[in-house]
């Protein structure tokens, strides 16, 4: 007799009903492996979609100062001011962003809860090792170090939270001056360094994840199979990109925060139309 | 006109039993055919071993056609060898080269206990088929062919699906032990096809959940496909998982209505 695995019971099936309450339905549906990949490839759609909006929001960096409403200011600052304006009529100030934010929050909670779990489990289902090398044939390199670059990703996002949201490992943070900031953070090299450094850990981990996320939601198409490998890389390719041109372009001095820019200028500007 | 391969030396997997922490032995083999399939190899080995008055290594083998699916072993860290495709009773001598050497080690999981040297318990497999892998047809007699009409690209899926052998090369070769290839193989075969649906969800839920307490998770590597005897894509796990999710609310839903 085969040795069982240790873990929660999953429920009893239809056909066999149990004399028990059945769990649940998330709790149940959540509590098997196949059950937890589609949680971590909903979570992972979520966190894609962040991560590509999150990408081309930072974009607004390269253009610089722009006037709106009469007003010159850095456009990325803008960006950010209208993301804590977002919905303003109807929910409060801050209301949508904190939405947003809780409801990422909480996606990354399960995805690294279920990518926990589940390792445990794959550790415990071949707890003596191949005593010999394994020659792996197809397995990438993105696919073997899945755990690796998250875990990277992970930390790099604790950092990123304390350096340009909180500002805390900032040099020479401003609540709201989100272009100044970015300078501040990027313009030390070691910290650059760490930004394209973890970037790179991050595509590598989109690259497996966007292909791997198909076959966890069971979305197996003969006709659409071949793109999804085009999609992850593409969609790997672009946030990389664009996420290490930032602390590139900072260092090479595109992004340079001009201190008598904004509201010096905006005044100047003022005087002017008067 | 047959070759013969000269000085290959074997690192074997000996492990007396169940208990026992087990240890690579080497043996040489001076001179084989390159005609001789993998197995005979071992078999003259162990025609040698016995006339010595050593013990025999234990391997799994049956049909040595490729259609069984009793023969494992991890060749060189591949399951079944080098070959892709094939079975190892399918493996060849000419696929390796004189002076190679050969490292052979049983199937590795917590639900394949090693029985003795390089033969393990595949039983869990029997658990999952039994979970619902199977239709509970009336027997009698053979009903007439094309009496249920299948679609011919469905009938392809399903018998591709179908060619599934119970080998377990997927779950030896998988990083984390799951069984996933397996299940999904069995799932689908039965799901894709009209005399499946009366039973489609009961099956893929329990099935599904059986695998789940002998095996490990898949993360997607590929690893099982490149592995299979009968190179069963992994197209199946999706359509398994799909079920899966499926059955999740239409079970529930039946049960509600009970």
């Amino acid at each position: 007799m085969a040795q069982t695995l240790q873990r929660g019971p999953v429920s009893g099936t239809a056909v066999k009903r149990a004399g028990k309450k059945r769990k649940p339905f998330l709790l149940d549906f959540y509590s098997t492996a196949v059950g937890k990949k589609y949680v971590m490839a909903i979570t992972g759609i979520m966190l894609i979609g962040f991560v590509v909006a999150h990408m081309v929001g930072n974009l607004k960096m390269y253009l610089g100062i722009v006037e709106k409403d009469g007003v010159r200011d850095y456009d990325l600052d803008i960006y950010g001011e209208y993301l804590r304006q977002l919905l303003v009529p109807i929910v409060p100030e801050y209301g949508t962003l904190w939405l947003m934010r809780i409801g990422l929050l909480a996606a990354l909670v399960f995805h690294v809860h279920a990518a926990y779990t589940l390792t445990v489990l794959n550790r415990k289902a071949r707890p003596v090792k191949y005593q010999s090398a394994r020659d792996y044939q197809v397995a990438s390199f993105a696919s073997r170090t899945m755990r690796w670059t998250g875990s990277l990703v992970l930390l790099f996002i604790l950092w990123h939270l304390a350096d340009l949201t909180l500002g805390w490992v900032n040099p020479d943070f401003e609540y709201g001056e989100v272009y100044r900031n970015v300078d501040a953070s990027l313009s030390r090299v070691p910290v650059a360094i760490l930004y394209i450094v973890a970037n790179i850990a991050l595509g590598i981990h989109l690259f497996h994840g966007v292909w791997s996320l198909f076959q966890s939601m069971g979305w197996n198409n003969p006709k659409f199979n071949q793109w999804r490998r085009s999609l992850a890389t593409a969609i790997a390719a672009i946030v990389v990109i664009g996420n290490v041109s930032f602390p590139v372009m900072v260092l090479a001095g595109v992004v340079e925060f001009d201190p008598d820019a904004g509201t010096v200028i905006h005044g100047e500007v003022e005087e002017v139309d008067e | 006109m047959s070759k013969h391969l000269t000085n290959i030396t074997l690192k074997v997997w000996r492990q007396a039993g169940p208990a026992d922490a087990g240890h690579f032995e080497t043996y040489t083999v001076p001179e084989i055919s390159d005609e001789a399939s993998f197995l005979e190899m071992l078999d003259i080995l162990n025609e040698r071993l016995i006339s010595d008055g050593k013990e025999a290594v234990v391997f799994d083998h049956d049909c040595r056609e490729g259609i069984c699916g009793t023969c494992s072993l991890m060749i060189d860290g591949q399951a079944h060898g080098p070959q892709r495709g094939t079975a190892t009773c399918q493996l060849h001598m000419r696929k390796f080269q004189s002076g190679d050497t050969i490292t052979i080690e049983p199937w590795r999981a917590s639900a394949f206990p090693i029985i003795k040297d390089l033969m393990v318990d595949r039983s869990a497999f029997d658990r999952i088929v039994e979970a619902g892998g199977f239709i509970t047809a009336e027997t009698g007699g053979a009903p007439d062919a094309n009496l249920i009409p299948i679609p011919k690209p469905v009938a392809d899926a399903a018998m591709d699906a179908a060619e599934c052998i119970g080998c377990g090369a997927c779950v030896a070769a998988c990083p984390n032990g799951a069984a996933n290839l397996f299940t999904g193989a069995k799932v689908a075969h039965l799901n894709l096809l009209p005399q499946g649906q009366a039973e489609r969800f009961g099956r893929v839920e329990a099935m599904v959940e059986t695998m789940d307490s002998y095996f490990g998770s898949c993360t997607n590597h590929g690893e099982c496909e490149a592995a299979c005897p009968k190179s069963i894509s992994i197209d199946v796990i999706a359509v398994m998982n799909q079920d899966y999710r499926k059955s999740k609310f239409k079970n529930r839903k039946a049960l509600a209505r009970s």
